[in-house]
């Protein structure tokens, strides 16, 4: 079932390359994945720590590699992303100019690339899954971008592909710090082994600083974020939306797999710089997000600050801010994802994204207002979306570590700085809704025939996307229960009596 | 049987918001009856739950890790939430009703009524809710639903600027909020009220911790109740419909913040600092938006300062350690100040959108029935007897004059400032020549909108009275007032409004220098020193003078390193930062 979901998208790719007509076979190929995306969350076992769903097939019994995919709840969550989001920015695509077959080809390499890393239990294939999906992103916008495309592929490669060879380093080393007796790629023996204490402390603090230093170019951490804004502002749409709301998780992801339970030591260690630098990610990436002229760069910037919220969950190495640090990367990938998507229809539409140039679509798009507003505060944190289950977990999560009733810790701080960029963000937001869809319509719009509302078929992803954040905002418990048991071995509650 | 009710309290309008934004959105009349139709049936509801004193709601986990945190998905039937419920879902109703009229001719009607209906679900939750975090989602979702409403003419480029500010402006206090949420889990390990209070002693015994978290929790009453120095957004607010002014900008939404303090008042009366920085805000913005009230010409901007003014006297209330004195007002507020909107907003359709009072005038003869309820709003309001706010602002009078006399001083002038402007807005809307085209030929408003008004009228006169206060507000009334109090309000009074009659008479024009009203309003550091201005600009751009420069200064130097590391960012010369 979970390789289905894993090469459904990969043959699909491979068949449209083939000649397959390009967009059935994608949307085909990405409605299955879906549904049995769902199948598998309904049959879920609730409430079990260890991995289902597990096949597992041996390459090098010597060096104990072998191909093993499986889910916990932590990864089904991710795979449950990646599903969404892949059929609606498949549905989003539309008809493309040039190389339509390639177009399509790509996006489900991406897709079907993350999904692999997400439920891969064995280091090396976790990687090499994350390789497979970063190429096509590359292409994607050398190819089909706008704008400045060729330095923003440069840039973004260049980025990435540092990112990803500090990320081997650390975990080149992390394999070997585990003693030859128990040498493995498989990340449930890892963790055996890393929960016994066969990993020296000292390892411990090399690893984490090249994992946090790798996934964190990965996941666009302050000072490594620069690269983001860029590259989504210049990819087309459905290639943001696969990258900024499903792939930039592979990172986050990889610290809750690895850093947090097999290096406690490291966390430790680094948690004052990691919390510098997320707080640069939500104040420092906040400001220049308010300042940002273009809605694709403002979208761009508010997905690195975002990172920061998520970050400090992770930081906070308690099964609350964990939990949240989840509902939030899955609630940001869906907003995030549905937020690029109109911001593409309008610039089919509008020509530009200058904020200043803009103003009024909400009258003769009410559609796309409707959706892009329900993505914006979404974003924003607006309780009923599970952005804020996932916001208010974190700040919980990270207020009570180190908790003393008498002074304020370095979390306390950060939670403090943390909950004024709730503030930041609706400055940001709420800016851009204004001057897109709020006010009166420039005067070199009158009589656009282009400026139409979206196509009625396209309420079918917004809807499954809002759909899904409106059901786990309303229900967090559902999606909580699934996450919770993943962290309860290594995690613990972190609050003094 | 009862249990489910309180449910359907909560659920109706919600589910009335879903099916009127997935399936009527095209059939106006059906969108609207499907919202007043949700909202009777909360009406109807709470009123049952009222009668049943021993009403009872099961309760659901919202977010639940056991051994970690809880926070339960569960509803409080104290007499004070249910006497709230029937009051919310009561001036809901009636507002929805007047709404038809109001915005019957509106392309966005549905949009009006979904919008509506959202608003009476979030509400009716903070009303129900029985923990900290039910409680905050409430909170947001009233802010969401005002920036929707105060939005509804979004094409206009004030409205949606007041929309924008609305939302940031409640955000800044809802910062403040959570952090004291915050602290009060941390400290009690609960967010649940009723624990809360079993375990309040972890926190009296760190005094300091427990003044903090008191004031951190204000400040969300601060923004919701737009108290100084967060009141900036209310004024503005008057963008949206006036039946939303009505419900949300003055009935409801903006008391939301008292009906939290008076929630937790078991808290906040823990530490008497707390208490006595809640009620000088309270005072001074009390008296702030009154003497600002005194010269404005928009009729709805009046009524907005007026209600800053009278949410200043709750907070006031709340800070002198009443909880009854604040809700008696908060009720009698409610009933003459939605009263007072609806009756403006029959003005100001009859008269197709005008707002300056100065272009009304005589409309005593063509309105008749709005020029009696608006005035029987208008005496509830300045504290005349035998009306409804004569009673309500007696008693926190009462209670300052026991309990502080600084306050009370200051309470009582601003007693004297309302009259005054009350009597202005009055003489000058309603008496005299008409003086201009639309005035003289101004027709009374239909059923539906004068209906409502009766109906409040007749609530606004009858709602001070003991008997109603005692036996349907369920609330204990202290009796033993000073004579001197209700002497010296009634003093006041006849001097405010007699000082008002004498200035106003038969004027067309404001007849105080302008020096004067630099004096009254440049002096309280707002920007505009004339109305006109303000319905414009609003009074924000001087107030966030530096914090906007600070941030101004800073997002520049974030953008110029920015850019440094990109290559086709835009310049760093020209930043758009803005509020």
């Amino acid at each position: 079932m979970v390789l289905f979901i894993i090469f459904c998208p990969i043959v699909a790719a491979i068949l449209i390359m083939a000649g397959a007509p390009a967009r059935k076979t994608a949307l085909v190929a990405s409605g299955l994945m879906f549904l049995t995306t769902l199948f598998l969350l309904v049959s879920f076992q609730r409430g079990q720590r260890d991995f289902q769903h597990v096949t597992s097939f041996t390459i090098s019994p010597e060096w104990h590699l072998s191909f093993t995919t499986g889910l916990d709840g932590l990864s089904l969550a991710m795979v449950l992303l990646a599903a969404i989001v892949t059929l609606a920015a498949v549905w989003f695509a539309g008809r493309i100019d040039k190389y339509e077959n390639a177009f399509y080809a790509c996006l489900l390499f991406i897709s079907g690339g993350a999904i692999g890393a997400f439920a891969s239990i064995d280091l090396f294939f976790f990687y090499a899954f994350h390789e497979l999906a970063l190429i096509p992103t590359f292409l994607l916008i050398g190819i089909w971008g706008r704008d400045n495309r060729v330095a923003a592929a440069w840039k973004i490669t260049i980025y990435l592909a540092i990112g990803s060879f500090i990320l081997l380093i650390g975990l080149i080393l992390l394999y070997q710090s585990v003693p030859v007796t128990s040498r493995s790629f498989d990340i449930r023996a890892l963790t055996v082994a890393a929960g016994s204490g066969q990993i020296s402390a000292d390892a411990q603090r090399h690893i984490y600083l090249l994992l946090i230093i790798g996934f964190g170019i990965l996941i666009s951490l302050f000072p490594f974020h620069t690269w983001a804004p860029e590259a989504y502002a210049s990819a087309p749409a459905p290639a943001t939306m696969l990258h900024a709301g499903v792939l930039k998780k592979f990172g986050l992801y990889g610290l809750l797999r690895l850093a947090i339970p097999l290096l406690p030591e490291g966390a430790r260690q680094w948690t004052g710089l990691l919390v510098v630098l997320l707080l640069g990610n939500i104040i420092y990436v906040g400001l220049v997000t308010i300042a940002q002229k273009r809605l694709d760069w403002m979208l761009g910037y508010s997905s690195v600050m975002h990172m920061g919220y998520i970050f400090l969950g992770i930081a906070s190495a308690s099964i609350l801010g964990a939990t949240g640090a989840v509902v939030l990367m899955f609630a940001h990938g869906l907003s995030i994802a549905l937020l690029f998507a109109i911001a593409g229809e309008l610039r089919k539409r509008t020509d530009t994204l200058i904020l200043d140039e803009l103003g009024g679509l909400g009258k003769v798009m009410p559609f796309a207002g409707l959706a892009f507003g329900l993505g914006a505060f979404a974003a924003i944190g607006l309780p009923g979306f599970a952005n804020f289950a996932g916001e208010i977990l974190i700040f919980f999560g990270a207020f009570q570590n180190g908790w003393e009733m008498e002074r304020f810790h370095i979390f306390q701080i950060a939670t403090v700085l943390g909950l004024w960029g709730v503030v930041i963000s609706a400055v940001y937001m709420l800016r851009a809704y204004r001057k897109t869809f709020m006010g009166t319509l420039p005067e070199r719009f009158r009589g656009w025939k282009e400026l139409v509302d979206l196509r009625p078929a396209l309420r079918v992803p917004v809807t499954l996307l809002v759909g899904a954040l409106l059901c786990y905002g309303f229900f967090p418990q559902s999606f909580v229960r699934i996450v919770v048991p993943a962290f309860r071995t290594y995690l613990t509650a972190n609050k003094q009596p | 049987m009862t249990s489910i009710f309180p449910w359907i309290i909560l659920l109706a309008p919600l589910l009335s918001t879903a099916v009127i934004t997935l399936f009527t959105l095209r059939w106006k009349a059906l969108s609207s009856s499907i919202s007043i139709a949700a909202v009777l049936v909360s009406f109807i509801c709470s009123c049952l739950i009222f009668a049943h004193s021993t009403a009872a709601a099961a309760g659901l986990t919202w977010i639940g890790i056991s051994g970690v945190f809880q926070v339960p998905f569960g509803l409080t039937l104290d007499p004070l939430s249910r006497t709230m419920a029937v009051l919310v879902s009561g001036i809901g109703a009636i507002i929805h009703i007047y709404s038809l009229g109001y915005m019957r001719d509106d392309e966005g009607k549905s949009r009006y009524f979904a919008a509506l209906s959202l608003f009476m679900f979030a509400m009716l939750g903070i009303v129900l809710g029985n923990n900290f975090v039910m409680l905050f989602i409430f909170w947001e979702l009233v802010g969401f639903t005002s920036y929707v409403l105060i939005g509804h003419w979004f094409y206009r480029d004030a409205a949606a600027d007041a929309a924008k500010k609305a939302f940031i402006t409640t955000r800044i206090g809802d910062f403040g909020f959570m952090l004291g949420i915050l602290m009060v889990w941390m400290g009690t390990d609960s967010v649940v009220f009723t624990e809360i209070a079993q375990r309040l002693w972890i926190l009296t015994s760190h005094p300091a911790f427990l003044t903090i978290a008191a004031l951190l929790i204000f400040c969300g009453a601060v923004g919701k109740s737009a108290q100084f120095p967060l009141h900036v957004w209310l004024p503005d607010a008057m963008e949206g419909p006036t039946p939303i002014s009505a419900l949300i900008h003055a009935a409801t939404m903006v008391a939301a913040g008292v009906y939290m303090l008076v929630r937790v008042a078991f808290i906040i009366q823990a530490s008497p600092t707390a208490l006595l920085v809640i009620a000088w805000v309270g005072t001074i913005t009390a008296v702030m938006a009154a003497l600002i009230a005194t010269q404005q010409n928009d009729i709805k901007r009046i009524l907005a300062y007026s209600t800053l003014s009278q949410l200043g006297y709750m907070v006031m209330a709340v800070g002198l350690a009443s909880n009854e004195a604040a809700i008696f007002h908060l009720f009698t507020h409610a009933f003459f100040k939605a009263l007072l909107f609806l009756a403006a907003g029959s003005v100001i359709v009859m008269l197709h959108h005008e707002q300056n009072i100065w272009k009304m005038g005589g409309l005593s003869r063509n309105l008749p029935i709005t020029f009696f309820t608006f005035l029987i709003g208008a005496l509830a309001l300045i504290g005349c007897p035998p009306f409804s706010g004569f009673f309500s602002k007696d008693a926190i009078l009462a209670l300052a004059y026991e309990r502080n006399t600084p306050i009370f001083v200051v309470g009582l002038f601003t007693a004297f400032l309302t009259a005054f402007y009350v009597m202005r807005l009055l003489v000058i809307v309603f008496f005299g020549k008409s003086r201009s085209e639309i005035a003289r030929k101004s027709d009374e408003s239909p059923f539906v909108m004068t209906g409502p008004l009766i109906v409040l009228a007749l609530l606004a006169t009858i709602g001070g009275f003991t008997f109603f206060a005692r036996n349907f507000l369920a609330l204990p009334i202290e009796k033993e007032v000073a004579f001197l109090v209700p002497a010296l309000a009634i003093a006041v009074l006849i001097l405010g409004s007699g000082l008002a009659i004498a200035t106003y008479r038969n004027r067309t024009s404001e007849p105080l220098s302008r020096a004067f009203a630099l004096f009254l309003i440049g002096g309280l550091s707002m920007r505009e020193q004339w109305a006109e201005q303000a319905v414009a600009h609003g009074e924000s751009a001087r107030y966030y003078g530096w914090p906007k420069w600070g941030i101004y200064r800073l997002t520049c130097f974030c953008l110029a390193w920015e850019s440094s590391f990109s290559s086709t960012s835009p310049s760093s010369a020209d930043v758009g930062v803005e509020f």
